[in-house]
Formats: C-alpha cells, structure tokens, sequence
C-alpha cells in the first residue's frame, strides 16, 4: 500500500506530457521494456540495445548499452524487462540462451553485471519480481524456467516444463509467491515459487504456442493469453478451475499481450506475423478494436505502457526499425467506421432488423409499416459507470412479421418433396410435377410443366427445309421480343390463369390481386419492407393496360412469331385471336392425329375447362407436330428458368433444370446453374429437407455442387464407455476392448445406421427399434424408459 | 469393340465395402476375360497386315491391366482383392496369356525384403493405415511400405500429402499432381515423375504439357525458376522472385496459390531425398517394376537403370557389407561415450562467443568438403529431364558460391512463429498439418540405438537437424556446432549431404557404409529427419521471401 501511494502521488506529482511520435532506430526490435520514472525505454534487438529517453517532443538516445569490439551473441537480445523497483536495474534474454543483467551504476562504459550461462537454449522471456528487488525468472526453449537470486551467482531454482518450451513468465502482480509460464503446446502452468518439483495448476489454453500472458493489473485472478491460433483469453484464476471469461479473435497470431492501466477490460495486442497493426481491445466486445494504431509498417514486436497508471501512452518496438509512442486520443477507432446495422431475413418470410437504438428510434416514428405487428426487442448493454469508454453501442433488435398464412411456405415443402426429378421418362417427369403444382394451388407453375412436356417430348424431328424457315424467322425476331417480354416480368403461365379466371366471369382486379399475392410468397426480397401495395399496382396495370399484349405473347412465347403478327391483331376479339394465330391449317390435321395431343388435350381440359387456355396448349402442340426441334425452344425455356429465379421461386429453376437435363443445360452459364443451385439447396436445408437437398446435390452436373456431398463425409463417433474418439472402427473401442454400439433388441454390434433414443442412449438397428416399438413404446433394453424418437 | 465398354475402373476396389470390391473385382474379370478372348481369336484367324497394329495395341493395354492386377494382389491391404486378383492371373495364365511377375526385391532395393512389413500381417493400427492410403490414392506405394516402420509419422504423412493433393486448395488437382513432377523431375526421381505422371493423367490433365515444361501453360512455366532454385540453393531466393510470379499479368499467381505450389514442391523435393535415401524400387504396376520374361534372364540392371543408380555400385555392397562386426559395434559404443561426454562436460567447459561462431563457419565449410566430386556432372539422358530446363543447376555449396549470402538467423525467422503462421493464413489447415508433421519428426525416438536400449536419443537427432540447415546456412544461435563434428562421422556426413543436396548421387554403398550396426528401421528414421529438415530449410527461405514481399 505504501508503494501504492508512492506511485500515485509520483504521478500526481508530474503529469505525463507528449504526442504521437517515432524515431528511427539501427535495427530491428525484439522487445523494449520501460523505466519507472516513465521517462526512458529500453529497446532490445539482435543488434541493437539501447536507452532512449523520452522527451517532449522527440525520443532521445541517451546510452548505447552495446559496447565492446566483437559483436557477441550474448548481446543479441530476444527479451529486455526493466526492473520495476530499481531504475539500475535490466536483465536481457539472449537468443544463444544466456541471461544477462545490466547495472546502469555502473561507473565503467561496460554495464554489464552479471551472466548466467544455464539454459541450453534460447531464453524466450525474462522477469523481475514486481516487489522484490533480487529475483529474476527466465524461461527458455529447452522447456526449464530458472529463478535466480542476482546476488548468488547461479540459480537458486529450476522449474521443469516437461521438455516443452516456454514462451513466457510472468510474475503474477498480486500474489506474491506465483507465477504463471506459457507453453509451446498450448499449456499454462501456474507455480508457486518455492515448490520447484510441481506446477500447482496446468491447464490447456490454446491450440498451438501460448507466445505471452499477462496478469490483470488490479483484478487478482485475471490473466490474459494470447496464442498462435489468433486468439487472447481472459482467465479467471481465483476460482478452483481456470476459467475463460473472455475471448477476443483477432485476425494474426497474437506476439505480445498487455493490460491497459486504469481500464478493467482493455489490453493492447501485437502479432507475430502479417498484420503490423497494435490494437487495444475491450474484452467485452470482441469483434471490433476500441482503438488501432497503424504506425508500423512491418510487425510490431513489442508494446509497453509507459506509466502504470496512465491509460493514454503506448511505446511499441517494432522489426521495422522504430519506435512509436502512441497516444490514446489519436488512435483510429474501427468502430466509428464500422457499420452498426444487421439485416436478416427468416425463413418464412419474418425480417429482422438490428440498429443502433437512437437511429432506429427516431425512423420507426416516422414510418410506420402498415399491416405489421411490430415486436422490438431492446437489448441493452449494461454499462459500467466507472467506465469512461462510452463506445459500447446499444443496440435495438426489431422484428417485422409476416401476415400469418400469406407468409406460409408450406408449398415450398410439399413441392420440394413430391417433385419427381429423376428416374422416369421425362414426360412422367413432367406430368407428375405439373400434378403436384396443380394440387398445391400453383397452377401458373403447373402450366410450365405442362408446356415443357409438350415441347421436349414430342416424336420426330424437323426435316430440313422446314427448320431454316423457322429458323430465319426465329432469329430475325427472337431477341426483341424477349426484351419486350422481360420488361414486363410476366410469364406465360401467369397470362394465361389470369385470363382463365376473368372468363369464368370473376371481378377481374381480384383475381389479379390473388395472383400477385402468389408471387409475392415467391419473391420474398422485398415484399415487406416496399410494402405490399406497389408490385400489386404495377401487375394490376400491366394487365388491365396491356391485356391484348399479353394475350399475344403467349403464343409468341410458344413459337416466336414475327412481330407483325401482333400489331394487326390488336383490333381482333380476344378468343379469336389464337385461333388465328397458328401459322398453317395443316397444323390442325396433324394435331387430331397425335396421341400425344389427345393425351395433353384430355390433361389441359380437365385442368381448364375453358377453351382459350385450352387453345393455348393445342397451339402450340399443334407447332410442335410441325416437327420443330426442342433445340428451338431453348432459348425461351431458359429465359423463363430465370424468369422463375428472379422472381424468387428458384426450386421450379432448379426442377426443371434437372429434370430437363442435357437440354437445356448448356445454355445457361455454370455460374448461373451453381448460383442456383446453392441457392435452392440453401433453402432445403434451412427448411430441414435433408434428403430433397441430397438428391438435388447428386443429381446436379455442376462440379462445384456435386462436389458437397463428397466434403466432410467422415462421421467420428465416441465410445459410450469411455467417451472417447474411436479411431479405427465405428463399433469397437480401441481403449476399452469392447463392441461401443450393441443392438438392444438383437445384440449383435451394429455397423450401419445406429439409431437410439436420446432420453436413455439405448438404441440399435434402425429396422428393429422401428419393429420393436410397433409393438412396446418402453426402451428394449429394459431400464423403463418410455423411449421417443423424432 | 468399343473402348467405352472395356474401360477399366479401378476405383472400386478403394471401397471398404467388401460387396462393392467385389463387383469391381468381377467387373475387372470380365473385361479381361474378354480381351483375352479377343486376343486369342485375332492369333486364331488368318494374318492380316493391317490387324497387326490393332493387336499389339490390344495387347498392350491388357497388359497394362494384368500388370496392374499383380501389384493389386501383392499390394492391395484388402485379403479378398488380393486373392482373386491373384486367382484372375492364374486362370489368364491357363489361356495361354503371359502374365507379369515383379521385378526387384521388395519396395526398397537397400532393404531387403524380409526387413519390410509384408502387405497382410500388419496389425490393426496398420491395417487402418494401409486401408486409408489405399483409398485415397488406389495403391499402397513403395514409399508407404517402407516408411511404416515408423507409423506414427506414417500417419501424418499421408494425412499431409492427402490434402495437398486432393482435398480442397486453391490450385486445380492436375496442377497439383504436376507441380510434384517438375519438382521431383529436378532430381531426376523417375519414381516419382512416373508416379504423378499416371495420377496427372487421371485427374484429367493435358498430355501434351509431359512433353515437357514448354508445352505447359505459362503460369507453371514461370514456376520453374522458383523451382530451380529451391531445389537446390534456396538460400538465394528472395522477394523479386516472389515478385516475379506474383505480378505476371494474366500469368500471375496468387498468393494462396503460389503457398501451395511451394509446399507441394518442398514436400517432393524432399520425398526425392527419401526416394533416393532409401533406394525405394519402381512401384510394380510402373515401368520397371514387373516384367513378362521368364525369371532366368537378369533383371538387376533393369530396375537400377530407371532409378537413376549406378548398377556398379550393387557389386561393391558385398565387399563393404562384410565389415568385421566387432569394429562396427565399436562404432556404436563410441557414439554413446561421446554423447555422454557430451551431455556431461558441457557445463564446465564454455566456449567463448569467437569459439561458437567459428564453429558454425567450420562446419558450413566442412560440409562443402565432405561431398565427393561435383565434377562427375552426369546430365540425364533419360525422358526424366524433359520435365525441366537448365540441367546444369545444382546444388552449390552455401559459402563456396563467390558471393556473400548473410547467415538466416532461426531466431529471427522460424517455423512455429512465423512460417507456421504465413503458411495458415494463405491456405488454411495445412500450416497445422505440416507443424504436426515437423513435430513428429523431430521429436520421434524409442530411446533405442541400434542395441542399446533407454538412451536419450534427442542430442544426436539435435545434431543432424541442425546439420542439415547448417548446410543451408540456417544456424541456431543456442546450438554448439562443435557437437556435431562429435556426433557425425564422416560416412554418415557425406550420405546426408548426398541425400539432401543430390540425392540422384546417392548409391547403396552410401547406405550401408554409414552406422553399420543399426537397424534398417533405423536408418529409414534418419531419412525421415533429413528429409523433414529439408523441407523445413527450403520453406522457411521461401516463406521469408514471401513475408519480404508482403512487407
């Protein structure tokens, strides 16, 4: 307490002064530790050490400590501690594992003191006791920490690591007779200074060395570690087992950790490699640095504050031949730039929102969204009112629901279900998948289907002369129609059940309303936040202002008709027109001959009983009898696969992707087919249709897509008896010689799909546990569990 | 007879579903029962000139084909395969068909034979070992069986080459398997060329590019210098290099991919050591590793030859095999006494700092002398040296070379601090791989030598690490470079010089004239160390090039 009190009023007494600043130095720094008067730094490197004072306004080199002719390696220096009670006092750590002690009283220009020759390695790290004013403590690469008494010539003790190096020692600040040592291996050993034969406590840390710890200046039982695994843990010793009660990820290996005076919860980091940067982190919030100093440029390779009880100066060395004094108030703060808002859509169509609370208070008032029930949920940071940092944002959590039953997936589910892809002619296909959109409602969905089956599946091929014909036409018109067809986001499909509907005699806004809601579920992006109304109004013109357009492109769509067609027949009587339409009469005859017409004719008027659609789809029938290649529709079929995903609806891409196969495939760039791929089995997983997404995932001919079911196929498995990895087999435990897995019904070892109860872990074969409990639903291994499976 | 229906696959056989391999098995039976059919009715009808040609190719490809059934019965770890496979070229033989049988003794030809794990009476842990090696890469290689002696670092391996190789990294898989070519090509390893050559073909890579390293593209051609240089000066390289393929235009690589091309080409620098080291044979189903004539004619030659050794050299081991055995136990008697003396004087005698510095420039020195002659230059006439230019390049001694090159200090630049580090960041996972690797390597010892049993092995296997990057002018500030001339007699001094500078030079009177008394085990461990060392010499030059760049 008295040195306490010392300190304070020293500090009282002359307050720190200074700016930001650098100065050169000879060579690269391994380490620089500071005096106590908070007035010199020592810098330390292979061939440097040296003495600067800091000034006003400028470092100044105050004492060259490497004197003498030939360079020794003694000198060259992997650590430098500068003794906290004794401002004569440094001892330094050679990379040729010698410990060296510097006196600065001494009179003579060499001031070196004493040298201790006992470590058969690199000394990693030394360190005085913060108290006492003759113990120092090494640690080195040959895995021994030594204690020495700098007035006794050798060691007074050696503290055994287990052949593993060590990369730190530090004195603990608080207790007096502890110190903790990092590992190369990931351990941190607490001992205690007077029982060299064990360490008192040992725990596992990181993954991969532990290069630096440091003790919380004022908080007992905290120590930082900082690891190659780009990691700095908080660890609270106080408690009977170590525990980590903070973590911060940072983005290189962490070379130096050290506590920052007066704040509880921040510490400055460097790393070892790659990122040059020092940053000075708050433990409780550790994604963003509370403050950066981007002085270096190349890795710093040691920091220390300059006063212990002032939080505004930071000295760092660095391998690119500086040093740098920081200042606090002239830091970078990445979380001014950074970007305070999250946005999250959820899977039935729920969106949430996350923003600092002051913006989203004010805004919410402005603007209400219409429709929506509204649940913010505030979370709050408590913030400490010792703590001057206010940076700690709060920040409101709002989510927006969907209306319930207009947000319902439920068609996604059962679509991505009963789809048949594969396996089947792909008229069947076809078919079948036209059936299913037809009972779940989605007639506009069940319409492609009906028109892919009608294009790719009809007999024979096109004799020449006939193909160059349509060909030229095709080509000649193809493309500005497209864009005509494009810029109205309308699909054929959806045309043709709008007029459906208004010739059953419906009010004809309502059923475009009905159809806009139904593209709406599809096209998620950007319903709620736009507010429903405006997609609506936009369908509503296209249909009420372009009726006859619409009309027109269909059989366009179908065939890609000139464009001369359309103008004339602006005048015509709806229905008429798509009579008139097809290009021959002969089309006619060959339809009536057809099997596959009758057969499609039978489909589309039990579908719909009314006979535009119905002509619709004798139309284009009645094209493809005139023998014109699938090749001919590519085109168009592609441009409504992203008609469809563009609208949001990617699972009928993908369908039909898949379905259609070779057919269509090379039209569409990979990238496309991948985008929609990941996009759609995104989905299937999220609504958790593992086996849909398998399928899709091997059916794909995308190489990046296929590819996913091929990663990360090892399953690891634990024995039950002794809870650890079995390494060779799936059923037999190395360790404890026995068969893990038992069937409880049969008893024999299961080798294949084991599946048990997760109430009472007994389980067996699948086939028999499903047996079993159609007959008893209590556990067949006898312990009375009324087992439940999912 | 459409070729569709004849194409073999192999992959099969990797399953560990017995079902599944044997399906495959009896895939293979038939389309070899058919060709053979073939064969015998094409003998059977009148000669036509023009069928001649159709035949011989025929021919060939069963032949590729039973040669591949042989070393599947003698190498797949699965007990079914291997028998039917081995049923299959009996009943081909009973067709009249003549089968091959494998030449050589065993995987390696410094070994004998009855030294080396059989394929079939490894143990459990093994088994797995073998099982998983098979799978990933459809044969157990000569490589594998040998290094078995030490499964531990066998494991860790084939871990690392598995994912270098296959799984997933920034460079495409022909690339990879190429990049093993030219590496191994610099050493004139045609073990390893013909190995990755098949595997570049199977993944899909363009044939023409083997015709040599012109006929690929220009990225991979830019590549070559780095691989010059690595492979036999690395301490040379520096940031322009690094430069010089990273800023190439529309050839350039990037960083994640030139990390794993430089770990893909240290790690076969070094499996060339080791290739060479323990005179590892043709693999069976290769090129010189089976033959079709009757046993009576003699093979010797044959396999030397496409290993790149010198056959005279065969005729010498018996002379230097039949060294008294009372002198070569004293040579392991002299080894312990100096180890100890070693591990006890220490502390009373210290050298003086000149001492210690002196001692490292000695030894650099030193080792430039142990090496015998580079004067014999032989440039390689086989199809080898297409897959890399400017023969010429070699290893040239750290000190000798005119120019002064500063020492690389490990204390300022190391694997576990920065190498590991750099290597991460850039192509994540395989930092930790090869960390694990070095580590095992480093650290492996049964505490036996030779006889003796319960020593500490760690100051020997010290010596010859820091040997080996005291070769590349890599020197540890807190190692006594005295010990090593202690510990390494001048045998062994000059097989590992041989081994990791020119290993193409190494012969088996190297291998056997040094350490006489120890196991084979033991000397495949030594390997392991000098080959690990290697490739940690070689990426920490070419990681510290590329640190400077980043900088």
């Amino acid at each position: 307490m008295e040195k306490m009190s010392r300190v304070t009023t020293a500090l009282s007494g002359s307050v720190l002064t200074g700016r930001t600043m650098h100065c050169h130095l000879d060579a690269p720094a391994n380490a620089i530790s500071v005096c106590r008067d908070a007035a010199q730094v020592v810098v330390a490197g292979r061939s440097i050490f040296k003495i600067y004072a800091i000034e006003e306004e400028q470092f100044v080199e105050k004492l060259n400590l490497r004197v003498g002719r030939k360079p020794s390696l003694n000198l060259s220096c992997a650590d430098v501690v500068w003794h906290q009670m004794d401002e004569n006092l440094l001892a330094t750590a050679a990379t040729n594992g010698v410990v060296v002690t510097w006196n600065l009283g001494r009179p003579s220009r060499n001031k070196q003191d004493q040298l201790f020759t006992e470590h058969k390695r690199t000394v990693n790290k030394v360190c005085f006791h913060p108290t006492e004013a003759h113990v120092l403590l090494s640690g080195s690469q040959d895995g021994f920490m030594k204690c020495f008494d700098l007035r006794r010539k050798d060691s007074v003790s050696t503290f055994s690591g287990q052949s593993e190096s060590v990369r730190d020692v530090q004195f603990s600040i608080r207790d007096y007779f502890t110190f903790a040592s990092t590992f190369e291996n990931g351990n941190v050993q607490l001992w205690d200074i007077r029982r060299p034969d064990r360490c008192e406590r040992m725990f596992t840390a990181h993954n991969g060395p532990v290069f630096c710890c440091d003790w919380h200046p004022e908080d007992r039982g905290w120590l930082a570690t900082g690891g190659r695994d780009k990691m700095v843990k908080v660890w609270d010793m106080a408690t009977h087992r170590a525990k980590e009660v903070h973590c911060v990820q940072t983005i290189a290996s962490v070379a130096r950790v050290k506590w920052r005076p007066e704040c509880r919860h921040h510490l400055a980091t460097c790393s070892m490699m790659v990122d040059h940067n020092v940053y000075v982190w708050d433990v409780r919030r550790p994604f963003v640095p509370a403050a950066m100093f981007e002085e270096h440029r190349d890795v710093t390779t040691g920091i220390a504050w300059r006063h212990p009880h002032d939080p505004s100066f930071l000295l760092s060395g660095s391998k690119d031949s500086t040093l740098c004094q920081h200042l606090f108030r002239d830091a970078s703060q990445p979380v001014e730039r950074a970007n305070p808002e999250g946005l999250c859509y959820g899977l039935f169509g729920d969106l949430a929102f996350a923003a600092k609370e002051s913006l989203v208070a004010t805004e919410s008032g402005r603007k209400p969204y219409a429709g929506d029930r509204r649940h913010p949920i505030f979370f709050k940071r408590k913030l400490d009112p010792a703590e001057p940092f206010a940076g700690l944002a709060s920040s409101a959590l709002n989510v927006f629901e969907i209306e319930p039953g207009s947000g319902s997936m439920s068609w996604f589910v059962d679509t991505a279900e009963r789809y048949a892809l594969a396996g089947r002619p792909l008229a069947e296909l076809c078919d079948h998948n036209a059936k299913v959109a037809r009972e779940l409602g989605r007639n506009q969905v069940a319409q492609t289907w009906t028109m892919l089956r009608i294009i790719y599946c009809s007999p024979g091929l096109v004799p020449t002369t006939n193909l160059n014909h349509s060909v030229g036409k095709g080509s000649s018109c193809g493309l500005p129609l497209m864009n005509s067809f494009n810029l109205k986001d309308m699909a054929p499909g959806l045309g043709s059940e709008t007029r459906l509907d208004r010739s059953k005699g419906d009010t004809r806004s309502d059923t475009v309303l009905l159809d806009s809601s139904a593209t709406l579920i599809t096209n998620e992006d950007n319903e709620e936040t736009e507010g429903s109304d405006v997609p609506t109004d936009y369908l509503l013109g296209d249909v009420e202002g372009e009726d006859d357009e619409l009309y027109l492109l269909d059989p366009e769509h179908a065939h890609s008709e000139e464009p001369e067609y359309v103008l004339p027949q602006e005048a015509f009587p709806l229905r008429h027109e798509i009579v008139d339409t097809p290009p021959g009469p002969e089309h006619l005859q060959d339809k009536a001959d057809s099997p596959h017409v009758s057969g499609s004719e039978a489909d589309a008027a039990s579908l719909v009983p009314v006979d535009s659609s119905f002509s619709l789809i004798s139309v284009s029938h009645a094209l493809c009898d005139s023998r014109l290649p699938p090749d001919f529709f590519s085109a168009l079929v592609c441009d409504m696969l992203r008609f469809y995903a563009e609208q949001g609806d990617v699972q009928m891409a993908v369908s039909v992707l898949i379905v259609l196969g070779e057919r269509v495939r090379k039209d569409i760039d990979e990238q496309t087919q991948e985008h929609w791929y990941t996009s759609y089995i995104d989905l299937l997983q999220r609504f958790c249709l593992w086996n849909v997404s398998n399928q899709v995932v091997k059916l794909s001919t995308s190489r990046a897509i296929s590819c996913l079911n091929q990663a990360s196929t090892t399953l690891h498995v634990n024995c039950s008896h002794c809870k650890r990895p079995m390494s060779s087999r799936g059923w037999v435990c190395d360790r404890c010689r026995r068969c893990a897995s038992m069937c409880a019904v049969c008893h024999h070892v299961v080798k294949g799909l084991f599946v048990w109860c997760q109430g009472c872990s007994h389980g067996g074969h699948l086939q028999h546990i499903m047996k079993w409990l159609e007959g008893s639903s209590h556990c067949p291994a006898g312990c009375g569990h009324l087992c439940e499976y999912s | 007879m459409a070729e569709g229906e004849n194409e073999v696959r192999w992959d099969g056989l990797c399953s560990r579903d017995s079902t599944t391999r044997e399906t495959a098995l009896e895939n293979i039976r038939q389309i070899i029962v058919r060709k053979t059919e073939c064969l015998r009715l094409m003998k059977e009808t009148p000669y036509r000139p023009a069928d001649g040609l159709s035949n011989a190719v025929s021919l060939d490809g069963l032949n590729k084909l039973l040669a591949h059934l042989l070393m599947l019965s003698k190498r797949c770890p699965f007990k079914d395969v291997r028998e039917k496979s081995d049923f299959i070229l009996k009943s081909v033989q009973e067709l009249g068909i003549r089968i091959p049988r494998p030449l050589g003794q065993g995987p390696s030809r410094f070994i004998p034979e009855k030294e080396i794990l059989q394929v079939g009476s490894e143990d459990a842990q093994m088994h797995t070992l073998f099982a998983d090696s098979f799978a990933a890469l459809g044969r157990l290689d000569n490589i594998t069986l040998v290094m078995v002696f030490h499964p531990q670092y066998l494991e860790s391996f084939l871990k690392t080459q598995h994912y270098l190789l296959q799984m997933d990294g920034p460079l495409p898989l022909h690339y990879r398997h190429y990049i093993g070519i030219m590496a191994a090509a610099r050493h004139q390893c045609s073990y390893l060329v013909n190995l990755h050559v098949n595997d570049f073909l199977h993944v899909g890579g363009d044939p023409k590019w083997l015709n040599g390293l012109e006929n690929a593209p220009q990225k991979l051609q830019n590549l070559g210098e780095l691989n010059k240089v690595l492979a036999h000066r690395p301490w040379l390289i520096t940031k322009e290099h690094i430069e010089g393929l990273l800023k190439a235009e529309e050839h350039s690589w990037s960083l994640a991919e030139l990390v794993h091309a430089v770990v893909l080409l240290t790690h076969y620098h070094s499996l060339a050591s080791f290739t060479f080291g323990c005179g590892i044979s043709p693999e069976i189903h290769c090129d010189g590793g089976h033959t079709f004539r009757p046993p009576s004619v003699s093979n010797y030659c044959i396999c030397d030859i496409t290993n790149g050794n010198h056959s005279m050299d065969e005729m010498q081991v018996n002379s230097a095999g039949n060294v008294s055995v009372s002198d070569s136990f004293f040579e392991v008697e002299a080894l312990m006494e100096k180890m100890k003396q070693l591990q006890e004087c220490r502390e009373e005698e210290e050298a003086s700092q000149e001492e210690m510095a002196s001692r490292f420039e000695i030894e650099k020195r030193e080792s430039m002398f142990v090496f015998s002659s580079d004067d014999d230059e032989v440039t390689p006439a086989r199809d080898v040296s297409r897959h890399f230019e400017d023969t010429s390049y070699g290893y040239k001694d750290f000190s000798r070379h005119g120019m002064h090159v500063p020492t690389f200090r490990v204390q300022d630049y190391c694997w576990e601090d920065h190498g590991y580090s750099l290597v991460n960041r850039l192509y994540p996972d395989v930092g930790q791989l090869i960390d694990e690797k070095f580590h095992i390597a480093y650290n492996l010892t049964y505490n036996t030598m030779a006889m003796h049993k319960d020593v500490d092995t760690s100051m020997l296997r010290r010596a010859i690490w820091n040997y080996i990057h005291c070769m590349f002018g890599i020197r540890y500030d807190d190692y006594d470079y005295g010990e090593i001339n202690q510990l390494l007699d001048r045998s062994f001094k000059v097989y590992i010089k041989t081994v990791v500078c020119t290993p193409e030079k190494v012969t088996k009177r190297m291998y056997d004239s040094f350490w006489r008394q120890f196991k084979h085990s033991e000397k495949v461990h030594v390997n392991l160390l000098l080959i690990e060392a290697r490739m940690q010499a070689e990426l920490l030059y070419a990681l510290r090039a590329i640190t400077r760049y980043m900088t």
